[in-house]
């Protein structure tokens, strides 16, 4: 079973006279449990390719299969019910909304649900359950900006997580972390990953790299490598 | 559970204007002095029509009055020079003969009642009042809406016995009699002692009429009956102002007629007019008073407010509304980076729509429960607004227009419909110039939005 399929993918910007080919035809697949790291050079096409596993942007041709459903053709409304029940977002730059607490940034995924947007004490458990399964069950009042850069990735990883997602996508998730707190957090997603979780992850770092099952190494819009680093260091 | 979700989206909009409290505020201003003015407007207009209906229905909806005036000073005063050689006391006002021709010419009319009326110092015992009195026929007590607390009124026999009967106002009768029982007392004006027969009712003051300024109080009456009056009192009343005495003469005071048809009222004054300018000539000794057209200097206020502070309202309501979508604008563009995380989250365009259009709906309509607040408070603040006119404006002008007097005896009512149709407006206003600025924020490409710094 596929979480997600690319087939001969691309993408290309129009820039007047000018075609940028971000991407030149990307296949891959990606089983359920999946966890990939995307490493690459600057301006190989990773965060190109990563808008489009996350349903942000429609490819110029081929297909993407999230989950059965073809992206490509969908519309914007059903584009954000893809992001909304099966993709969740970790940033680099966490992403957390400012004026939000905690328990508030955690929800606000549910608020975009089309079938029940309702909070109830289920839903309500659920983001406490997720809180305190990222250590900030003590945390629930506090605003974005009185938490360090660990914390608030962590918040987004619950909120990554309130919809129940197919998959995760990271893009540089540890990106602005020192190595003691992004080794917190890659525990976190290897953890995640044990237990069945998708998790796909755009890195520079090869520490990070290695901490998923396999790598894609993109290179001039294209999957240059693929390979398998051993993983090493658990406790 | 929509309302539920409602509620979340309003309380969490409530959250994003609240982190900026003074900007929120200041744009608000607009719509607030906007709804304020809309609400002020609308209970000024209420008061003045509610304030002309009052005086209409006092002074009788299809009453005709005609009143004696004191002509101009000017043209008094070279009377007075030449009367005082020859001994001739100035005569002017309205003529019995003015009476007869009217009640005989005017086919439009149901009835008529004569009046001639003096002031004067009423006195029981010791006790003394400043009162009115009347000379007049049965009728003029049905006129004027006057009530019986005890006895009766004139009657046609009083008037054909030229009786020395006399009926007091309440006032007059709590004054004079404050614990006898006037009925069956004499009272006495001037030289003559007249039986009490009967006591009104006390009745709030009518509107001001014409030219006097103050509205007639009926409580300090005395009525007489009118050939009573003529054959005690006579025509001709002395009167002693600063040391020397004046006279004049006068036959009626007062004619007040009852048309029959409400659209005929203006016509026959009409034709009043005339017949009594044919008569009276020259002198500007009368004056015509038509009730019904009370309500059409009532509407004249109603209008100017309504121009005036509908203008205010518009022009605030309009401003306030660019004010609210140039800081929607700048809010939507400030929070570029929120609106591609939530976009991201499964947020659609519309849902990002809502939710600006739901901070510019609440942001607006705070500001409007802000000015029906104020609004409320209008009455008062009118009562500080009178107080000026009456002591700057009105002070100054030597002529009192019947407007301004209009004015500082009006009360405005709060119009309680007004008060939803206003927050109504406010809403609107919200949503109208909420509109552009939550489109635009829909409209932004979520993979921009999120690279926004
Ligand atoms: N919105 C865009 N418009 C035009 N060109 C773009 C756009 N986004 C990316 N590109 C171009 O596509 C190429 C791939 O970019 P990107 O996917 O961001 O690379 P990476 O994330 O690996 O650095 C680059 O040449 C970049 O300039
Ligand atoms: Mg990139």
């Amino acid at each position: 079973m596929y979480a997600a399929r690319l087939i001969d993918l691309t993408k290309f910007y129009y820039l007047g006279d000018n075609v940028v080919r971000a991407l030149r035809g990307v296949s891959a697949d990606f089983p359920q449990g999946d966890f990939v790291a995307i490493m690459g050079s600057s301006g190989s096409g990773k965060s190109t390719l990563l808008n489009l596993l996350g349903a942000l942007d429609r490819p110029t041709s081929g297909q993407y299969i999230l989950s059965g459903y073809d992206v490509g053709k969908l519309s914007d409304d059903d584009l954000s019910q893809i992001r909304n029940r099966l993709i969740g977002f970790i940033f680099q730059s966490y992403n957390l909304i400012p004026q939000y607490t905690v328990l508030e940034n955690i929800q606000v995924p549910l608020h975009y649900r089309i079938d029940s947007r309702n909070i109830g004490s289920a839903e309500m458990n659920r983001c406490l359950d997720l809180a305190s399964r990222v250590g900030l069950g003590d945390r629930l009042d506090h605003r974005p900006f009185q938490l360090s850069g660990g914390q608030q990735q962590r918040v987004a990883i619950a909120r990554a997580l309130v919809n129940d997602p197919e998959i995760i996508l990271a893009d540089e998730p540890t990106g602005n972390l020192d190595s003691q707190t992004e080794k917190e957090i890659m525990d976190l997603l290897t953890n995640l990953n044990r237990e069945g979780r998708t998790i796909i992850l755009v890195t520079h770092e090869t520490s990070v790299a290695k901490r998923a099952r396999h790598q894609i190494v993109m290179k001039d819009g294209l999957i240059h490598s693929e390979g398998m680093f051993t993983t090493e260091g658990e406790k | 559970m929509p309302f539920a979700n409602t509620l979340r989206t309003v309380r969490l909009a409530l959250k994003s204007l609240l982190l900026h409290k003074l900007r929120s505020g200041l744009t608000m201003l607009g719509i607030v002095f906007g709804v304020f003015s809309v609400i002020a407007m609308l209970a000024i207009g209420e008061g003045a029509s509610a304030q002309a209906q009052k005086q209409v229905l006092s002074l009788g909806a299809t009453n005709i009055i005609v009143l004696t005036v004191k002509p101009p000073a000017d043209s008094q005063q070279s009377q007075n020079r030449g009367s005082s050689r020859s001994m001739q006391v100035p005569a002017y006002g309205l003529l019995r003969s003015d009476y007869d021709l009217l009640v005989s010419t005017l086919p439009t009319i149901s009835g008529a009642v004569r009046m001639r009326e003096i002031l004067s110092e009423a006195q029981y015992l010791q006790r003394t009042i400043n009162a009115r009195l009347v000379g007049s026929t049965t009728e003029y007590a049905e006129m004027n809406h006057l009530q019986m607390l005890r006895g009766r009124f004139l009657s046609d026999k009083d008037e054909a016995d030229m009786a020395n009967v006399a009926v007091l106002g309440a006032e007059t009768a709590s004054t004079l009699f404050p614990l006898e029982d006037p009925i069956g007392q004499t009272v006495q004006v001037r030289t003559h002692r007249y039986t009490i027969i009967g006591v009104m009712r006390s009745r709030t003051a009518s509107a001001a009429i014409g030219g006097s300024m103050s509205g007639q109080d009926f409580n300090k009456d005395i009525y007489i009956p009118l050939s009573t009056f003529r054959v005690r009192i006579g025509d001709i009343v002395f009167t002693r102002l600063s040391g020397t005495f004046m006279a004049e003469q006068v036959e009626l005071s007062q004619i007040t007629l009852k048309v029959r048809e409400m659209a005929d009222v203006v016509p026959t004054s009409e034709v009043v007019k005339e017949s009594l300018r044919k008569s009276h000539g020259s002198k500007a000794d009368f004056d015509v008073v038509v009730p019904l057209e009370l309500l059409r200097q009532a509407d004249q206020i109603r209008h100017i407010f309504n121009i005036v502070l509908g203008s205010i309202a518009a022009i605030s309501l309009i401003v306030g509304g660019i004010g609210i979508m140039n800081i929607m604008l700048a809010t939507v563009t400030e929070r570029t980076r929120e609106i591609g995380i939530r976009r991201a989250l499964g947020a659609r365009q519309r849902d990002i729509i809502s939710q600006f259009l739901t901070e510019t709906i609440v942001l607006a309509g705070s500001g409007g429960l802000i000015g029906i607040l104020l609004g409320l408070c209008t009455p008062l603040a009118f009562e500080g607004l009178k107080g000026i006119v009456n002591n700057f404006v009105l002070d100054r002008s030597s002529g009192t227009s019947q407007m301004s007097k209009m004015f500082t005896e009006m009360d405005p009512k709060i119009a309680w419909w007004s008060l939803p149709v206003a927050f109504g407006i406010s809403v609107g206003i919200g949503i109208i110039f909420g509109i552009y600025p939550a489109r635009s924020a829909a409209m932004m490409d979520p993979i921009e939005a999120l690279r926004h710094e």
